[in-house]
């Protein structure tokens, strides 16, 4: 079975550490916080100007001077604080966040990465993307591993305007784990129950599998 | 100690002098910390022909969205189209010239550019679009982008509490693009919750201090939530 968003995001949940700030983007990626083990210390930044983010405010918190990157309502957490777009901006391009996590429209097998615009068809603009993969190594990529009509969005090379070259190391499929290195993507875990062969099937890209694939844990 | 005193009495005063053709820079991001009344005051005046430099372009039939409505920006410059979509058809139409920037760098090239520094180099965007047509140069066997800075002849900003002096403090993530954007204005106009006496503001706590000012009003703000998410007790 392909992992629901909310798996997806309980996988990423693995790659955090005692002690990460942490930059979450829109969609699934967003959802991680909701899976953050409870024996240990993350502080979400958020790029419009707040480190230590927390969650959904009750009815009677709601403060319209307080939202994250998605301008969602949020509170702040004990420790948090708040600073300019400028110096947001020198936290994530000054490599000082230690994990971001960021959703795509396609990725390739150098690395490289495409989610900010289809050409005629939609332009969301790059917002902080470009930035945050520009800053740090430690990157995970969340996406679906094909479209609905079963294109492949794991690609020899990206099709679509690029948000970052060569910057992708590590993705998080609704089917499987892998890593980019070596001008290829080296599958390391599967989502329970799904094949080897269905997750060749829908890698475009040169996929290297190399002998039993685990089926990854979750939750 | 009047010379210092920046408080204006109307809006007209406020964006006195502001004509087509103008570059302007508008604070926020999406609506939080937008200086609602300076922009709904840039919409009643119907200028024309502007370059917009805001993160955001507001939303559909609110804030910056009515600049759109009303066609009067000629080249926006922000980060973020999201579903604001007016700004998306003028786009693709080519209505409207759009440059898109990655936040990051447009943060920068405002923070610079009120620092008076020109251009400054950056890996963000390098071998994408927006590296197009610019120039590139290897630092320890990293490759930067050269990205120049911006200026704006009216910055309109939003903040907190002010003193009379233009001495500025922003609230929680209303504080965002408005403390660059007061330092790259020729002429800056803050637009305030609240406007206090010189002295009742902590000198350690001020985030812009007055000499980036020149134009100060207290306005009235709607502060209209874009995502209202709630959890439940």
């Amino acid at each position: 079975m392909a992992l629901s968003r909310v798996q997806i995001a309980q996988r990423v949940a693995f790659e955090l550490r005692d002690g990460y700030y942490v930059n979450l983007g829109i969609g699934i990626p967003t959802l991680v916080a909701n899976c953050i083990p409870a024996d240990i210390d993350v502080m979400l930044q958020s790029e419009n100007g707040l480190l230590g983010m927390g969650p959904f405010p009750l009815d009677e918190e709601v403060d319209a001077d307080l939202i994250n990157a998605g301008k969602q309502t949020v509170t702040a957490i004990t420790g948090a604080a708040y600073f300019s777009s400028a110096e947001s901006f020198a936290m994530i391009r000054g490599a000082h966040v230690d994990l971001t996590v960021l959703g795509a429209f396609e990725i390739d097998q150098n690395g490289s990465i495409a989610s900010w615009m289809i050409p005629g068809k939609l332009v969301k603009g790059m917002g902080g993307a470009m930035d945050l993969v520009a800053g740090t190594d430690n990157i995970v990529v969340t996406m679906t591993h094909a479209s609905k009509a079963g294109q492949s969005k794991l690609l020899e090379s990206c099709t679509l305007p690029l948000t970052g070259v060569n910057c992708i190391r590590k993705v998080v499929t609704d089917l499987a784990y892998l890593e980019i290195h070596d001008g290829a993507f080296h599958l390391l875990e599967r989502a329970p129950g799904v094949s080897v062969e269905e997750i060749a099937e829908k890698t475009a890209g040169r996929l290297i599998v190399d002998g039993e694939v685990p089926e990854m844990r979750l939750g | 100690m009047s010379g210092f005193n920046k408080v204006v009495a109307s809006y007209d005063e406020a964006l006195a002098g502001l004509s087509d053709g103008m570059t302007v820079m508008v604070g926020g991001f999406g609506l939080c910390g937008i200086p609602e009344g300076l922009i709904q005051k840039v919409m009643d005046m119907g200028v024309k022909g502007l370059t917009c430099i805001s993160n955001n372009a507001g939303v559909d039939g609110f804030a910056l969205g009515k600049w759109l409505e009303n066609r009067q920006i000629k080249t926006m410059i922000g980060s973020y189209v999201g579903e604001n979509v007016l700004f998306e058809q003028l786009f693709i139409s080519g209505e409207m010239e759009v440059i898109l920037t990655p936040q990051g760098t447009l943060a920068e090239k405002i923070r610079a550019g009120g620092a008076g520094i020109p251009a400054f180099y950056t890996a963000t965007g390098y071998g994408t679009e927006v590296a197009k047509g610019k120039d590139t140069r290897e630092f320890n066997g990293r490759n930067y982008v050269l990205e120049e800075s911006l200026t704006a002849d009216y910055s309109l900003v939003k903040a907190w509490k002010a003193d009379t002096m233009g001495n500025l403090v922003y609230r929680m993530t209303a504080q965002n693009f408005n403390p660059m954007m007061a330092t790259a204005g020729k002429i800056t106009v803050a637009e305030v919750e609240e406007i206090v006496e010189p002295g009742e503001l902590d000198p350690e706590h001020i985030h812009t201090p007055g000499i980036f000012v020149q134009r100060l009003i207290k306005g009235t703000f709607e502060k209209r939530i874009e995502q209202r998410t709630i959890r439940s007790a």
